[in-house]
């Protein structure tokens, strides 16, 4: 099966996005409009102003379609990205999809003088770890787990990366330092971290 | 863990890719910029027309001015320092300001040489006319460029000129052998490693925003349409007669910059924009962009 991704561009750096599915050979289109939703299997939202992408999302009336698809089809977010997924946001400027049942705290390390490099250990619930750069920029934190949301990465007893079902939400950028890991867990059927695995695991 | 590296300096600037950043004097305008999906503020004293009108030395904002729209609103804020004038930059990066812009607005503080841009950990964004002085400041530690165009002339004759300038020498430049790289760094004047970097990615190694002039919704798209990945409003929105809509107009425009619907629709019912200046109009020891080496 030939999967066709959709980057939500509304603001942000989708561009990155964009150059991480042209690596892995997997096709990635633009999301600007409801009816972009149509022909994709896959959505990432990506990093970039959570009030800003809030607000075009509601400005361009893309909202409820965001949401039917969400609830039927994978969606990544990073960091700005995250936060549009989660279902609560403690700032009043946000308006979330709630795909992902978190509590986010946005900017929650300061401003971007404390953004950071940081060296992260990711478990897939079997006994591959992987430990990778993780790039956080005026980066959210989850401050609470609802149900059937999986850590696979935490910093400082913080969780930085989460699973729940075909929802994967980021505090960190991967496609800032070109890490594809992450992007291949929702969208690449061939690879050991593949979400329907991972998913196996845990209810195992 | 590191903190204040380039990668992580570039990094902020790619968050603000694909937005539209908007000049504020106070928290009112912070605010307003915010409510209409602003991607980041910057926080000056007077904006770059009242500086024209109004003559005499211009400085960094006030510290006090700069935190009261940190306290408004969420998004980055950035501030502007005098061309060489590393110690405004220290103060701005004692207030944990999320960019700094070493601006040509402001009346330079050295006609020689730029700040030393690597020392800080707060990232900093440069103006440019051309790819020579676009390498320079990239070679100083910018983290993010912007064309300068004319500040505060509502008239985006200059900042077209200088991002379709860049865009040429950028393919000039990966059209060369490796051999003639040496010699197009010294016409440039811009180191070669920078140079072959440009020849590589055919484009800068950093994030290249639009600055100075944009006033409309299609003034936007223009940029956009040109390469810029990100657009600065200057005078362009409080200059206007009615701000708050300029402000959400320009943000789609930039959103949807291909789509001429799009931008027809945000350009409908708008009050007047600013009035502007023809370029004859500024004389050439009175034109911002002439500073900065």
């Amino acid at each position: 099966m030939v999967i066709k991704v959709g980057v939500l561009e509304l603001q942000g750096d989708f561009a990155l996005h964009h150059k991480v599915f042209s690596k892995l050979g997997i096709e990635s289109i633009p999301v600007k409009v409801a009816k972009d939703l149509d022909s994709i299997d896959g959505l990432v939202i990506p990093g970039g102003e959570s009030t800003t992408i809030s607000l075009l999302i509601d400005t361009f009336h893309l909202r409820q379609a965001l949401i039917e698809f969400g609830n039927e089809k994978p969606v990544m977010g990073t960091c700005a990205g995250l936060i549009l997924m989660a279902k609560n946001v403690h700032d009043e400027r946000i308006n979330p999809l709630g795909f992902l049942n978190v509590t986010v705290d946005r900017n929650a390390y300061g401003r971007q003088i404390e953004s950071s490099t940081e060296l992260v250990k990711y478990f897939f619930n079997s006994p591959i770890n992987i430990e990778l750069e993780t790039v956080l920029i005026r980066a959210p934190k989850i401050s609470k787990l609802g149900e059937n949301v999986h850590v696979i990465g935490e910093l400082n007893g913080s969780p930085v990366a989460v699973i729940s079902g075909h929802h994967l939400g980021l505090t960190f950028h991967p496609e800032l330092n070109g890490i594809d890991l992450f992007h291949q867990i929702l969208f690449n059927p061939n690879s050991d971290h593949y979400y329907k695995k991972i998913n196996q695991n845990y209810a195992a | 863990m590191s903190k204040g590296t380039f990668e992580i300096k570039v990094g902020l600037a790619e968050m603000l890719k694909g937005g539209v950043i908007m000049d504020v004097t106070n928290s009112d305008q912070a605010k307003i910029a915010e409510d209409a999906g602003a991607c980041a503020v910057m926080a000056l004293e007077r904006i770059p027309a009242d500086i024209r009108k109004d003559g005499g030395i211009s400085r960094m904002s006030d510290p006090e001015m700069i935190r009261r729209i940190q306290e408004q609103v969420s998004i980055p804020v950035m501030a502007k320092c005098r061309i060489g004038h590393f110690a405004e930059a220290q103060v701005l990066e004692t207030l944990d300001i999320d960019f700094i812009d070493e601006s040509e607005v402001l009346t330079p503080a050295d006609e020689h040489n730029h700040i030393w841009k690597h020392d800080f950990k707060a990232p900093f964004v440069c103006g440019c006319r051309n790819l020579g002085e676009a390498l320079r400041r990239i070679s100083e530690g910018a983290a993010m460029i912007r064309t300068k165009g004319e500040a505060g002339s509502g008239n985006i004759v200059e900042a077209v000129r200088h991002m379709r300038t860049v865009m040429t020498e950028i393919k000039r430049v990966t059209r060369l052998e490796k051999d003639e790289l040496v010699a197009e760094a010294k016409n440039l004047g811009a180191p070669l490693s920078l140079v072959q970097q440009v020849a590589k990615l055919g484009k800068l190694p950093v994030p290249n925003f639009a600055a100075g002039g944009i006033a409309t919704p299609a003034d936007a798209s223009l940029m956009m349409q040109l390469g810029a990945e990100t657009v600065f409003v200057g005078s362009g929105i409080f200059k206007s007669d009615d701000p708050a809509m300029r402000a959400k107009a320009v943000v789609e425009a930039t959103t949807h910059y291909r789509d001429p619907i799009r931008v027809a629709a945000a350009s409908t019912g708008l009050k007047s924009a600013m009035k502007g200046l023809d370029m004859s109009e500024i004389p050439m020891e009175e034109r911002l962009q002439e500073r900065g080496w």
